[in-house]
Formats: C-alpha cells, sequence, structure tokens
C-alpha cells in the first residue's frame, strides 16, 4: 500500500477555498459598490455576525463529537425569554448575572438533549427535531408570541467598545464582538488545548477506539451539548443586546443558516473534523454574501435561495466527495480508509 | 379483496422477527388508535361526530402524503428535510401553469397538464438530491437540508413571500369534493399507498431499498445498482411530494411558500410511530399509515379541545422524544427477553 | 521503565489464569481455560478463528467478565471486577487487530493519547506529547512523521503507532492480536527485534495469531486453543507451523491431494498481464472447467486486490481478462454477474451478507430478476421455492428463512452466501478466504459444496490465508507476493510443508 505523503500547510485545503473565494467576493463587491469596503460596513458586517459565529462555536463542538442539533438557535431564544423575565423579577440584575444565568439555562437544554441522544440511543437529528418543536411550541404558548422590549437598561443600553468616525457616520464595535472573541478563544481552548476536547474529536474520530480507551462517552455527550447549549444561552443574551428587544421568533431558522455556514467550513457530519477557522469563514462567505446582495439591491428572497445552491454545489464538489468519487471510480480499495 | 390485500402486503414482514410479530405491531397501534378515540370520545362530547371524521378524512391526506414522501429515504437509510418546499414548489409550478392559461378559466386538460408538470418538478428536484447523495456520498441531511434552503429561497423569491391564488373552481371541487362520500384527496391518498406497498413489497426496487439501507456496500456486492436505486428513492420521494402539493393547492385553492412546514415533524413522527427504523432497511407502509390515524386523531382532539396551536406544536415535539423514548426501552427489554430465551452465537 | 522495581523473581507468574470460563448465549467461548505469562515472557497463544482467542484477551483486559468460578491473579494480587481502566492501570496492553486509533489525529497524538484520558480538565501539553511519542518511537527504532495525520499512513505504519501507543502506558503484559497479518517480511523482522527489546525491558508480549511460523523462534512457549478449550502449553523449542496446526485444527492433514486432473478445452478464466497501479502487476493466470485454483500470499500480497478486479469491482490499468474465450470489459460487478462471476467476499459481515436482513432476502438478492411474474411484480411464490429450494439443497440449519441472517453461525452464514451465488448459476466462482469466521467443524462443510460445484464444471478460484485448506483442495496453487504471481504448486507434486514454507519464508 503506498503512502500518501502528508502535505504541510498551515491551513487545511477546505480554508484555503474559502479564503480565495471570500477575497474574490470582497473584491468584487469593493469594485460594484462604494459602500462594501468601508469600515461603517464592515463593523456592521461584525457586530451582526457576532451572535452567528457564537452559535457557529458552540455547533462545531457537536459536530466534532459526531452529532448535529438543529434545537440551538429556538434554545437560544428560551433562555432570552427565561433570563430577561427571570432577571426582571429580580430587579434587573447586571452582565454578571445575566451572562451566568444564560449560560446555566443554555447548558441545561442541552444536557436535555444530551440526556436522550445518550441514554436512550435515539439520533442526534431526530431528538432535536423533536427538542426544536417543544422549545419553540413552549415558548410561542408562553409568550402568547409577544415581544420584551421593557429590558434592563444595562442590556438593552449598546455597549460600544471602538468607535471612529467617518464620512458615512459613526462605525462601532459593539461588545456582541468582544464575547464572540472570548467565545471563539474558549472553544478553540476547549478543543485545541484541553484533555477533554481532545477526547470529544477521539469521541467523533472513532468512537469504538475511544470506548475501549475508557472514555466516558455519556460525559463527552453532556460536554458537547451542553457547551452548544451555553454557547447558544450566550448567543441569545448578545442578540437581545444587539437587537434591544426579545422577540420569541426572532431566531427561528437561524440553526439552518449556521449549520450551512459551519458544514461549509470543513466540519464533517459524522465528527472527527473540523475547525473553528475554517467554521468562522463559512460564517464570514455567507454574512458577506448576504450583506453584498443586499448591497447591490438584490432581493432579499434571492439570498436563501442563493445560499441554499451554494452549499449544495460545495457538497457536491468538496475535496472529499471529489476523491470520493474519483476512488468510486477506480474502485473501493484504491482508498485506504482506517474503519 | 383478500387477493388484493395479499398482493399488496406481498412477501414476508419488514422487520426482525416472525410474522406473528408484524400482526401483533399492527394490532398494538390500532389498540393505541382505538383507546384514544373512546378517551376523546368519552372527554369531549363533539368528538365521535361525523364532522370531526369528516375534517380527519380531508386532512389526513396531505400529511400522510407528505409521510410517504418521507418513508422511503428513510427506509434507504437517509432522510429527506425538503419534503414540505418540494411539494410547495411543485404546487406553485401547477400554479403558474393555471395562471398562465386564463387563470379561473383554465381547462381540465391544462389542469391535467400542471399536474404532470408539477410531478416532473418534484422528481426533479428529488433527482438532484438523489444523485448528490448517490454518487458523491454526501450526507442525505445535508444534502436534503440544503435543497430545503435553496427550495424555500426559490418560492419566496419567486413569490415575494405571498399567496397564489385565482384557479379555476372544478379545482377546489377536487381538493373538496367526495366521491360516494369519500372526499377526493382521501382516494388520491390510499391510491398512493397502494402504489407505495406496491413498489416495496414487490419490486425489485423496494427490495433493494430495504437491502440497502441495512447496507449499501453489501447490497452493491450483491450486484444490486445501489446508486441507481438511492437516486430513484428520492425521485420517488419527490414525485409523492408534488402530488401532496397538488393536494395542498386543491384543498385550499391557494399555494403559500411555506405552507405546512410544521408537517415535516409530524411525517417524522409518524413514521417512527409506525415503527420505521431510524437506521434504515426496517418499515412497513400499514403501521405507518395507522400511526398517521392515530396522530391525526390526536390533532383533532387537540383542535377540539381547543388547544392552541403553538402548544400542539410542543406537544408533537414532546410526543416524538416519548415515541422514541418507549421505543428504546421497549427494544432493551427485547434484546434482553431475546437472549435469556435463546442461545445466540456472540459475535467475534 | 525499564527496571520495575516490584518485577516478580524468576519463576512467578505475572499473571496467572485458572477455571476461565465465559458463555454468550447458547455459546461456550471460553470452557475453562488456564493461561499463564512470566514476567518478560514472549508467549504465543494460537488457535483457529473462533477458538476464543480474542474473549480470552476481552476478559483479561476488562472488557468482558469471566462467569463466576474464575481465578485471575496478576502479579500475585487477585484482579476481580476488572474495567479496562483498571487493566490498563495494572499494566495490560492491548494492540488490537483493527488498532482502535484515531485517524484524523496525529501520530503523536495519537501515540501520547494517554496523556489525554481522565475526566479532570487538564490543558494539553503538545511539546510533552511530541517528546513522549518521539522517545517511544525512538526506543522503537523507527521513523515516522510526528505531525502526520494517522490516517495518511500505510496499514503497517500504522500497526507500529499502535504499539507505541500501548508502551507510552507503563506497560508490563502487551497483547498482540494479529500483528503481522498485514505486514511484509522486512516489517516483521522490524517488529520482531522490538518484542525482543521489549522482552529485554521485561515487558511480557503475548502474540495472537493462528500463523505462527514467523514468530515461534521468538518465544519461548506455546498455548493452544481450540474451540474454546485450552489444548495445552508447549515449548516453541522443536515446535514446527504443521505440527501447530494439527493442534489447533486437532486433525492430522493425512488427507489425500487431488490428483492433478488433466483438463482440456478452454479456460473458463483466462488473465492475461493485468495491472493494477499500487496492488497487482502482470498477472497472468487461466482457470479451466471444473478446476480448483488455489491462491495463496500474505494479507497484502494483492489477492483480495485481484478478486476485486476480475469481480468488475475495479478496472484494472493494463491487461485482459477472458471468459470462456471472449474477452470481458466490465464497467461494475452486475456486468461480472451477468458474464457468470460470483465472488464471495473475505468479509461476510460487512460485504458478504446484509446481516440484518432476513435469511431469505440475502439468498434471492443476486437474483431478483428471476423471480418476477408477469406483471414485472416479484413473487412471493417464486421467492419462497426458491429460498427453500437452497436451504434444502445446501442443508442450512435455520429456523424461519424470516429470521434475519445474522441469527445463524457463521458456517450456516456462509452457506447462504455460496446459496446466493450458486443461484446465479456461475461459470467462475471465486472465494476469498471463505472459513473466516466459521467453525472447525463447519468447514469441511464448505468444501463439500464447493468440490460438488467444481465437479459440476464451475471453475473455483480459491484464496485463503489458510494454506493447509487451500493444499487439500486446490487443483493447483499460484503464490503471489507483492502484487505478482511468483510461483506455482501442484499439491500432487509437492509438501504441504513446502508449500508452508515457501509463502512464510
Amino acid at each position: 500500500m503506498p503512502e500518501t505523503r502528508s502535505r504541510r500547510l498551515p491551513i487545511g485545503g477546505v480554508e484555503g477555498w474559502l479564503l480565495v473565494v471570500i477575497a474574490l467576493i470582497v473584491a468584487y463587491l469593493s469594485i460594484a459598490t462604494d459602500t462594501f469596503l468601508t469600515l461603517v460596513n464592515v463593523f456592521d458586517i461584525l457586530n451582526y455576525s457576532a451572535v452567528n459565529v457564537i452559535f457557529a462555536a458552540g455547533l462545531l463542538v457537536v459536530l466534532i463529537a459526531g452529532g448535529i442539533d438543529i434545537s440551538f438557535a429556538v434554545g437560544a431564544s428560551v433562555v432570552q425569554y427565561l433570563a430577561v423575565t427571570a432577571l426582571g423579577r429580580i430587579g434587573g440584575g447586571d452582565w454578571a448575572l445575566g451572562i451566568a444565568l444564560s449560560l446555566v439555562l443554555g447548558a441545561c437544554l442541552g444536557a436535555i438533549n444530551a440526556a436522550l441522544i445518550y441514554h436512550f440511543r435515539i439520533i442526534s437529528i431526530v431528538v432535536t427535531i423533536a427538542t426544536f418543536n417543544l422549545f419553540f411550541g413552549l415558548l410561542m404558548f408562553f409568550t402568547g408570541g409577544v415581544s420584551i422590549y421593557d429590558l434592563p437598561d444595562w442590556l438593552s443600553s449598546r455597549v460600544v467598545l471602538y468607535d471612529v468616525e467617518t464620512d458615512l457616520g459613526w462605525a462601532e464595535i459593539t461588545l456582541p464582538v468582544l464575547v464572540m472573541v472570548v467565545t471563539v478563544f474558549a472553544t478553540w481552548l476547549l478543543l485545541r488545548r484541553t484533555s477533554l476536547g481532545r477526547q470529544l474529536f477521539a469521541m467523533g474520530d472513532n468512537t469504538e477506539g475511544a470506548r475501549r480507551l475508557g472514555i466516558n462517552l455519556g460525559a463527552m455527550h453532556y460536554l458537547a451539548y451542553g457547551w452548544l447549549g451555553a454557547c447558544a444561552g450566550l448567543a441569545g443574551l448578545m442578540q437581545a443586546h444587539y437587537a434591544r428587544e426579545v422577540v420569541p421568533n426572532a431566531l427561528y431558522g437561524r440553526e439552518l443558516e449556521v449549520l450551512a455556514a459551519v458544514v461549509l467550513g470543513g466540519a464533517r457530519l459524522g465528527g472527527g473534523r473540523g475547525t473553528l477557522f475554517g467554521a468562522i469563514l463559512g460564517l464570514a462567505l455567507v454574512s458577506i454574501t448576504q450583506n453584498g446582495l443586499n448591497l447591490l439591491g438584490v432581493s432579499p428572497y434571492a439570498f436563501r435561495m442563493i445560499i441554499g445552491f451554494v452549499i449544495l454545489v460545495a457538497i457536491s464538489l468538496s475535496g472529499e466527495t471529489i476523491g470520493l468519487v474519483a476512488s468510486r471510480l477506480r474502485g473501493p480499495k484504491a482508498a485506504g480508509s482506517v474503519r | 379483496m383478500n387477493q388484493f390485500v395479499a398482493t399488496l402486503l406481498g412477501h414476508g414482514p419488514r422487520h426482525a422477527g416472525s410474522s406473528v410479530a408484524a400482526r401483533s405491531e399492527i394490532a398494538g397501534l390500532l389498540l393505541v388508535l382505538a383507546v384514544l378515540v373512546l378517551v376523546l370520545g368519552a372527554t369531549t362530547g363533539r368528538f365521535l361526530s361525523e364532522a370531526t371524521f369528516t375534517s380527519i378524512a380531508f386532512q389526513l391526506p396531505e400529511l400522510g402524503l407528505l409521510t410517504l414522501a418521507m418513508l422511503i429515504p428513510i427506509l434507504s437509510g437517509g432522510l429527506n428535510l425538503a419534503i414540505t418546499f418540494s411539494a410547495n414548489i411543485a404546487a406553485l409550478v401547477l400554479a403558474w401553469i393555471l395562471q398562465a392559461g386564463g387563470g379561473a378559466d383554465a381547462g381540465i386538460a391544462l389542469f391535467l397538464l400542471g399536474c404532470l408538470a408539477a410531478v416532473l418538478t418534484g422528481a426533479f428536484f428529488g433527482g438532484v438530491m438523489g444523485l448528490v447523495i448517490a454518487y458523491t456520498g454526501a450526507h442525505p441531511i445535508l444534502v436534503s437540508l440544503s435543497m430545503m434552503i435553496f427550495l424555500r429561497g426559490l418560492g419566496e423569491f419567486l413569490t415575494r413571500g405571498g399567496d397564489v391564488s385565482g384557479f379555476p373552481s372544478f379545482v377546489v371541487a377536487i381538493g373538496q369534493g367526495t366521491v360516494f362520500g369519500i372526499p377526493v384527496p382521501l382516494l388520491v391518498f390510499l391510491a398512493c399507498v397502494a402504489v407505495w406497498m406496491l413498489i416495496l413489497n414487490r419490486s425489485r426496487l423496494g427490495f433493494s431499498i430495504y437491502m440497502l439501507g441495512s447496507n449499501p456496500e453489501a447490497t452493491r456486492y450483491s450486484g444490486v445498482d445501489t446508486h441507481r436505486a438511492l437516486t430513484l428513492v428520492y425521485v420517488l420521494s419527490g414525485v409523492m411530494c408534488a402530488i401532496a402539493g397538488i393536494v395542498m393547492l386543491a384543498r385550499f385553492n391557494s399555494v403559500r411558500v411555506g405552507h405546512g412546514e410544521s408537517y415535516l415533524l409530524i411525517t417524522v413522527l409518524a413514521c417512527f410511530l409506525g415503527r420505521v427504523d431510524p437506521f434504515g432497511g426496517f418499515g412497513r407502509v400499514v403501521p405507518v399509515v395507522i400511526a398517521l390515524v392515530i396522530l391525526q386523531v390526536i390533532g383533532s382532539g387537540l383542535n377540539l379541545l381547543g388547544t392552541n396551536q403553538h402548544l400542539a406544536t410542543a406537544l408533537w415535539g414532546g410526543i416524538l422524544v416519548l415515541v422514541m423514548v418507549v421505543r428504546a426501552l421497549w427494544a432493551r427489554l427485547e434484546i434482553s427477553s431475546y437472549l435469556a430465551s435463546r442461545p445466540r452465537p456472540g459475535r467475534r | 521503565m525499564s527496571a520495575e522495581p516490584q518485577t516478580a523473581p524468576d519463576g512467578r507468574d505475572l499473571i496467572r489464569l485458572e477455571h476461565v470460563s465465559k458463555r454468550f448465549g447458547g455459546v461456550q467461548a471460553l470452557d475453562d481455560v488456564a493461561f499463564d505469562v512470566k514476567p518478560g515472557e514472549v508467549l504465543c497463544l494460537a488457535g483457529e478463528n473462533g477458538c476464543g482467542k480474542s474473549t480470552l484477551i476481552k476478559v483479561i483486559s476488562g472488557v468482558h467478565k469471566p462467569e463466576t468460578g474464575a481465578v485471575m491473579r496478576f502479579d500475585g494480587a487477585p484482579m476481580d471486577d476488572l474495567t479496562p481502566a483498571r487493566a490498563r492501570a495494572l499494566g495490560i496492553q492491548v494492540i488490537w487487530q483493527d488498532l482502535a486509533l484515531f485517524p484524523e489525529m496525529s501520530v503523536a497524538e495519537n501515540i501520547a493519547f494517554e496523556k489525554n484520558l481522565g475526566a479532570r480538565l487538564r490543558l494539553v501539553d503538545y511539546g510533552a506529547m511530541r517528546r513522549e511519542a518521539a522517545a517511544i518511537l525512538d526506543r522503537l527504532g523507527v521513523d515516522i512523521d510526528l505531525d502526520a495525520p494517522v490516517k495518511s499512513l500505510s496499514i503497517a505504519r500504522r500497526q507500529l503507532v499502535a504499539i507505541a501507543r500501548a508502551l507510552v502506558a507503563k506497560a508490563r503484559l502487551v497483547f498482540m492480536d494479529e500483528p503481522t497479518a498485514s505486514l511484509s517480511r522486512a516489517e516483521t523482522k522490524a517488529l520482531l527485534r522490538i518484542v525482543r527489546r521489549l522482552s529485554e525491558a521485561d515487558i511480557a508480549v503475548v502474540f495472537v495469531s493462528h500463523r505462527l511460523a514467523e514468530v515461534l523462534d521468538v518465544s519461548s512457549r506455546v498455548t493452544v486453543l481450540r474451540d474454546g478449550r485450552l489444548v495445552g502449553t508447549y515449548p516453541t523449542r522443536g515446535m514446527t507451523q504443521t505440527k501447530l496446526t494439527e493442534l489447533m485444527t486437532g486433525r492430522t492433514f493425512g488427507q489425500e491431494v487431488h490428483a492433478p486432473r488433466t483438463r482440456s478445452g478452454t479456460p473458463v478464466l483466462a488473465v492475461e498481464g493485468l495491472t493494477r497501479a499500487g496492488e497487482y502487476r502482470d498477472v497472468s493466470l487461466a482457470v479451466m472447467p471444473g478446476e480448483i485454483v488455489g491462491l495463496i500470499g500474505r494479507l497484502g500480497a494483492g489477492r483480495t486486490e485481484l478478486a476485486l478486479s476480475l469481480f468488475g469491482m475495479t478496472r484494472p490499468d493494463a491487461g485482459t481478462i477472458r471468459l470462456e474465450g471472449r474477452p470481458l470489459r466490465m464497467g461494475s460487478n452486475r456486468d461480472a454477474i451477468a458474464a457468470g462471476i460470483g465472488y464471495v467476499s473475505e468479509d461476510r459481515l460487512s460485504l458478504g451478507l446484509v446481516q440484518p436482513q432476513s435469511i431469505g432476502d440475502n439468498t434471492v438478492v443476486t437474483v431478483l430478476d428471476r423471480l418476477v411474474d408477469d406483471f414485472g411484480l416479484l413473487s412471493p411464490k417464486k421467492r419462497r421455492d426458491l429460498v427453500a429450494d437452497w436451504i434444502d439443497r445446501l442443508k442450512v440449519k435455520i429456523g424461519h428463512p424470516d429470521d434475519p441472517v445474522s441469527t445463524l453461525s457463521g458456517g450456516n452464514q456462509q452457506r447462504i452466501v455460496l446459496a446466493k451465488w450458486m443461484a446465479t448459476g456461475p461459470k467462475l466462482l471465486i472465494l476469498d478466504s471463505p472459513t473466516v469466521g466459521v467453525d472447525v467443524g463447519a468447514r469441511a462443510g464448505i468444501f463439500e459444496i464447493v468440490r460438488e460445484l467444481a465437479a459440476g464444471g464451475v471453475a473455483i478460484l480459491l484464496i485463503s490465508d489458510e494454506t493447509p485448506e487451500v493444499y487439500f483442495n486446490a487443483d493447483r496453487i499460484w503464490h503471489m507476493r507483492d502484487g505478482r504471481l511468483i510461483e506455482e504448486f501442484v499439491p500432487a507434486e509437492t509438501t504441504l510443508a513446502a508449500v508452508e514454507e515457501a509463502v512464510h519464508a
């Protein structure tokens, strides 16, 4: 069996392709519009995307562990609502309390998914389709679909971290961006630098091998889905801060956008593979495309169509599947798979 | 009649175990249904009425057709998350053809042509998914998810989020009419059930779907063209979506992208309540149909009880969790009693 | 690690097991087995597939619990309530045949993964991991890129990574499950050097294998299991592969070899200069009607790869395949089946049968086109009749045709595989390791069917790791090495020992 030489690139192939595509899109938009490459617009994209990146970081953890979750965005709405209501009852609270509450509530919702998936051996997509509807239905029922506009002051007043005046007005970077950076760093730390993160990778990579090494698969499930839940809770809080209101169905549908972007970034359904950098690039591609289409005056309805199409093409043409097709043509034994 | 039923049921049961187990499975579901009807009849005075059964008979078909569209991909070891939007898009094609042909004045021939175009549309999008899944090995969840995003975007883009309506009067007559007292949509559904049973139990394709649902590679090594079979799975699913779309168009006399979105969960629920294996390879049409009736009765009951629509959504989610948990516990029980009752070689 | 202070003095046992039994449902996998290993000893654990070797390792490594009554002592202390974690803490390491590595992770991380274990949250020290992995690889005397993902390595190198991983923990007893199966001669030699070094460092090594010629000279004793029972433990001095084979199978091979019948006519299969890059090169062979041609060689010699090309699963780069004189071009295995070729896969679990599906469906899956009625629909009656016919003809012992095929024993499963190919009326049947996972007692029955087929004029290409079964069943034997056919044997003109020698040398 010939040994394939390992390529030494600082980044993987998927990330490389994404960078190229993003660069092309950015170059085109910079020429085609005068507004795209301005600080105001760039910071806008950043502020808007922060919530999605926080989601993406959490979702990546679940994907790497070998699962899938589509209930997280609705879970975030639940956390948003519960946290704001609870804080309102106790007189407002502050950032520390808000963040702690969001993390805990989110992790609890994630733990529900983990429990169903691990203890009852139900496939994750089915569990999360169910909890998606469970969470969303209960939320809409108890809120009656009514939004909360009366947020505590600390949550509704915009926290500007950095601003600069330009010809087009003030360009601002707000708190969600900082939270995004912290979340991404924490997730990176978990996945790349901690023993538990490596065990998560191991479980997604070779579950049976992980079991034989004595890795606690149950704990790993709780960690992965709990982490996603906590990230989602945090994202929910940031979204409330960004929008200055809590709308029960504001995040409905966000899960697909994020999932699509993370998969675009090279995470594999089935576990063991995926990078934060890739997930962020995937999300960047989606956000920049959306922003660009907006600036170009393309109907917002076309956006989803284009994104869906791009992902469909990306899945069909990704290096892995091309390699698979090539090896299919050559035959099954050519691709030396480990499993 | 017996001969006919036997023809449809075809050969042996499609679940591990004997035909006795298969019959008890159907009997169990029927029992659940009977208890449900009795309980609802006792608690709400209006449940056991003709109106209830008429409404069930009219609502069941569109959900049922979508469930059939979900069933075959699950049997093949996949999933089709794009069913509701495939149905919407196919219905849109029919709607445009009717509008192009004069709207309310369009003739029956044009309607049939439109139906054909709708079915071809469903088959086309299903076929694209099938080809991608079969030949690139991409995960069905991902492929159908991105197809769903694409179709939703396409539909919203083309309709600008609005309704398309203004069809000839006979369309509504089809959607809301009856033949010999049986609602037309129900007849369509029953015909589709029969076709599905014929395909799954008596055709080479159906045989291949079950085999590849359990192990595509071993099936391929046995000389089955699994790539073709897998593609056809999604083509068939797309066709069934289109039929569901046509029925929905006729019943509501309009098309709106997003209509029936909430059915996705219930179709999955119906399949799993009907004892379909989530990993593929096992599951039959009849128990799924009974499961559908059960769910529809629950739905109508919730309606009669005046249950909030969102609470109903939550309940569907809860029921799905419950069904899966009960199945998991049941399987554990079965395995332990199986091991206790019967010697079995340990796998190396 | 080399000088464990508590090392038992010579003569004491590192591990001693007595009265170990294990049942799975109705199958007695282990029956009152005794087993012992001395510190630093190299021991062979021999037996055929399904003899209980794997179960024994799993008991010792804490994966399975033995039945009550078992006495197990490690280093003199009883080891009860063993779990995988506890076994590893004692220093018991297993290198599984499927290696259980993490393909996406780097070599260094795979080797030093032990450092990541445990429920406590710790920071990963990649530097320390690399240093540790490098030190171990250095000690083993092998050079592997520490940063390469394991999926990019050849099987042999993955094997070395698995060995290195076992040594990272303070190993005192290392089981190697079929370690040489996929290694070349040079790689095997390197492995044996490593084993000697381990032994010198007082680490006991147990080779688990059914082909032990190459490891006999590094080991001191060999323990033989058969059908879950202990046959005995023997010194390796004076032990030969032939004698070992007799101990493992419980049969003396006083069988008649086939008289080489001269066959005339057109060969059923004629292969000329067949080549596929990286798999096999310049293969030319012919199989006459009714002839059984054996194909032996090491794992990885290219035998299965050749078989897959003959079955249309892969496309050769060059050369011709003729079936009954006509050139055969195949786009897929469907063309092969249509032309009259059947293939019994070595991997019955995942390629040979659709395990969860019914016995009946697995029998008829190859001949669906013959089961249709006038309307193009599958006829339940035709299916029933065909299944009943084959179950009767091949004397398969089953409960009900609708039972999952996975409920059958290995031997009966293999009969179903044979039935599904015989149903196609093949001209050429390729048998790839047809007795893997088949009980010793049931093997003769399989070959009875195969010989009957040959007598009926079907050409048979028999691939196997078990040289004796090829020797006693084939008319001619080709020896394949590194993708080439290197020599031909005629069993009637040579001895089993000579053939064994040629393969294992």
